[in-house]
């Protein structure tokens, strides 16, 4: 137990809260401060109106993630906070990749390409080529090894986003969120809920 | 839910129950209702370019706002902690934009790490002209994100009264704290329809406190009543949820030796006889050492800081841990629990008080008592009965003790004055220790000091400050000339820096490294501000002196002359286990 929790691993932080200019340093000053790095961010829109959704990635122990979330979820605006392994979520990444419509038609096989490396073409001109891969950054990372010799000539990648494999119920508890005061089903004690597979709110 | 309208003619049409009745008032007004609605009475502050609309219309409200005007900005919050740290009440601080806000960082900084409600209002440039290097503009917000609570710029007036509701919902629910609100010279200015103020009792993504579970009450009451050697550490937190008396009544019914933080202090009195003293650093023999010996220990309202728990490898590890605390990130943050107790402690208190046994743990008490002793005759001997020539620090406490029979406020700056202010103040009453603690802030007590009284107005406050911090805000003398603040000032000059010189000698060899420091003429710098004083370095004089000083109408400037190198013991060294404590 002690070993686990303090061997670094990537671990996935979803934070749902307000849409309030400010919130992200608000949140962002948790990790500088004490020097960890966010290895990736996105933030956007729930799929309830006002309130976002933050995945945040970064490479700590256990204990250090545990005490970071705690803090998070402390800030006024944000409504809860968890932490999730790799295991534990569904993951995905989305990358672009610009390449010469040229060099591409005459030296590779774009169909091949396309098929092993599960993308797609989203701009076709003559002067220039963009791919679409979602995946894993390996996977992100192996067109871009792939399609290198050919001349790319810009990449970019998405931050990570993710879906949380145990998460019944929980659109439901974010919609009760909204609309009412929490009552006692809503505010849980964390320590209550480690043999809950239910998320709650 | 409260609402209150501006003008007698408007409540009248209130009793219209049809619409809301709604009356034209500039931003800088509904401001200034709010602040009335929320009970506040006193304000501390300075003006300038940027909050001008908002001290143009204070003009108006000089009857039902006392302001005081400080001498910096720093002084202002500072006064504001020493009003909420004595009155319970929300502390209030006006500044301007710019340097005037960049001053209160240090204050918020203080707020944020001892759990001090405040509510302070800054002025900003004009919204059109943020982010363009303005005249005294600067980025308020994110220079003060990592010191507040929680921080809100308006651009608008119709936000003012639900964004000041809001501040104070904040500021003063769950683990209090500061919040600033930056408002832009155009909101000030600005006139709106103000249908009155309505109280904020709920933010939706926010749990001031949850709601107790008492199966870790139950826990909790079983380790306790099978514990042997149970011992109590209690912090601020009992102050903070006004708990005094459910803290007391816990204690007395489970017989628990309890100990405090430099913040707990008073909460049950000094004198109290299950009270065992203080934690930490330079807290007391006994509980350093029997922390590592008892088998339960039980935090109420304390957050394991580094200089309570000395080496955390080190501490407590034979105990069970039962931690009380409304704030969920403190539990276990820096010391595991066993059974976290996650609540307000006005609600848990009595719970665990109905579960616990009534016991009086005689001989583990008794142990305590042994270490007092040798603690008495090693190091407080020495301290409140010296056979120097030269005064220390402890006896002048002591004498203060004889004389305000504990019934004083005490005001600390930081460094050994204030842990042997702390280390032998009589606190009879709850709300009587105002010190920074966890920023350790020198400067904070002669304005601290000035807040302290307005919130505590018929109680006698004494500031104790060293000759180092008194120079970083002693301007503030300017403040109680000006509005006839009664506050006694003693100044414990060592001519030293002192705590960093103790340092220097028992871990640098001696090397004594700028901190001798040269003081001004004390008594002079009171009387050009019109304040009597005295200086005396002779102990015969002691207690005329205080005596004088505490009869005095008004403000009194005390210096006493003390050894210039004494040491505060016990101590537990750096990087040392609290069970490593030294006597000497």
């Amino acid at each position: 137990m002690e070993n686990q929790d303090n061997e670094k691993q990537e671990y996935n932080i979803t934070v749902y809260t307000e849409n309030q200019i400010g919130l992200l340093n608000r949140i962002a000053i948790i990790f500088t401060r004490r020097k960890i790095n966010i290895d990736s961010l996105n933030t956007s829109p729930s799929e309830v109106e006002s309130i976002h959704r933050f995945n945040i990635v970064i490479t700590e122990s256990e204990e250090v993630v545990r005490k970071l979330t705690r803090q998070i979820e402390k800030q006024v605006e944000v409504l809860k906070v968890y932490y999730h392994t790799n295991e534990d979520v569904i993951w995905q990444e989305l990358a672009l990749y610009k390449v010469s419509t040229d060099v591409i038609a005459e030296r590779v096989s774009v169909e091949r390409l396309l098929r092993e490396n599960g993308a797609r073409v989203v701009v076709l001109r003559k002067d220039y080529t963009v791919f679409e891969t979602t995946g894993h950054r390996e996977e992100t990372d192996n067109l871009i090894s792939i399609l290198q010799p050919f001349g790319l000539i810009e990449f970019v990648r998405s931050a990570r986003v993710a879906i949380i494999k145990d998460s019944e119920g929980f659109n439901s508890k974010l919609r009760e969120f909204e609309r009412l005061e929490p009552g006692e089903d809503v505010i849980e004690n964390e320590y209550l809920n480690k043999g809950q597979k239910v998320f709650t709110m | 839910m409260e609402t209150q309208t501006i003008t007698q003619e408007v409540s009248e049409k209130a009793a219209e129950p049809a619409k809301t009745p709604t009356t034209e008032v500039s931003g800088s007004v509904a401001l200034l209702e709010a602040l009335i609605v929320e009970g506040v009475d006193t304000i501390f502050g300075y003006p300038g370019g940027a909050i001008m609309p908002i001290y143009d219309a204070l003009y108006d409200y000089n009857d039902k706002l006392n302001h005081i005007l400080v001498r910096h900005e720093q002084g202002g919050i500072h006064a504001g902690q020493g009003y909420a740290r004595t009155s319970g009440k929300v502390g209030v601080v006006f500044a301007t934009s710019g340097p005037g806000a960049t001053n209160l960082v240090t204050g918020l900084a203080d707020a944020q790490i001892d759990s001090t409600p405040l509510v302070c209002i800054t002025g900003q440039v004009f919204a059109h002209l943020l982010g363009t290097d303005a005249f005294q503009e600067t980025d308020v917000i994110n220079i003060t994100t990592p010191v507040t609570k929680w921080n809100y710029q308006v651009t608008d007036a119709t936000e003012i009264p639900e964004v000041l509701a809001k501040a104070f919902y904040i500021a003063k629910s769950g683990r209090p704290g500061p919040v600033l609100i930056d408002i832009t010279k155009n909101a000030q200015i600005q006139k709106f329809d103000y249908a009155g103020y309505t109280k904020c009792d709920h933010i939706r993504s926010y749990r001031p406190k949850p709601i107790v579970r008492p199966q870790y009450i139950q826990e909790a009451a079983e380790l306790i009543n099978s514990a042997k050697k149970p011992f109590i550490l209690w912090g601020q937190g009992v102050i903070l949820g006004s708990a005094e008396q459910e803290f007391k009544a816990f204690v007395e019914k489970s017989g628990i030796p309890a100990a405090w933080t430099v913040l707990g202090a008073g909460a049950i009195p000094t004198d109290h006889p299950l009270n065992v003293g203080m934690l930490g650093m330079h807290g007391n023999y006994g509980p350093n050492v029997l922390t590592n010996e008892c088998d339960v220990l039980i935090a109420i309202g304390m957050r394991f800081d580094d200089r309570v728990t000395g080496r955390l490898d080190k501490y407590a590890k034979q105990a069970k841990v039962v931690h009380l605390d409304i704030d969920p990130a403190e539990i276990d943050k820096n010391v595991k629990s066993t059974v976290p107790v996650w609540g307000d402690c006005k609600e848990t208190l009595p719970m665990l008080s109905a579960l616990v046994d009534k016991k009086e743990h005689t001989e583990w008490h008794a142990k305590f008592k042994e270490y007092t002793r040798q603690e008495v005759e090693q190091v407080i001997e020495k301290e409140l009965n010296p056979t120097t020539v030269e005064m220390t620090m402890g006896e002048v406490i002591k004498q203060l003790n004889e004389i305000t029979k504990g019934e004083a406020v005490i005001v600390t700056d930081v460094g050994q004055h204030q842990m042997v202010a702390c280390r032998y103040s009589q606190f009879n009453n709850t709300r009587s220790n105002v010190t920074s603690g966890g920023l350790g802030t020198m400067g904070f007590a002669l304005p601290a000091a000035i807040g302290a009284k307005f919130g505590a107005q018929n109680r006698t406050v004494v500031a104790i400050i060293g000759d180092g911090g008194f120079q970083m805000t002693c301007q503030e003398l300017g403040t109680i000339m000006q509005s006839g603040i009664d506050v006694k000032i003693i100044i414990l000059n060592n001519r030293f820096l002192g705590m960093v010189r103790q340092w220097q000698e028992l871990f640098n060899a001696r090397r004594y490294s700028f901190v001798d420091i040269e003081s001004p003429d004390f008594v002079a710098l009171a009387a050009a501000y019109r304040i009597p004083g005295k200086v005396i370095d002779n102990r015969k004089d002691l207690p005329s002196a205080l005596n004088e000083m505490l009869n005095n109408k008004g403000s009194f400037l005390l210096e006493v002359m003390v050894t210039k190198e004494n040491n505060v013991f016990p101590m537990v060294p750096q990087g040392c286990s609290v069970s490593e404590i030294r006597l000497k």
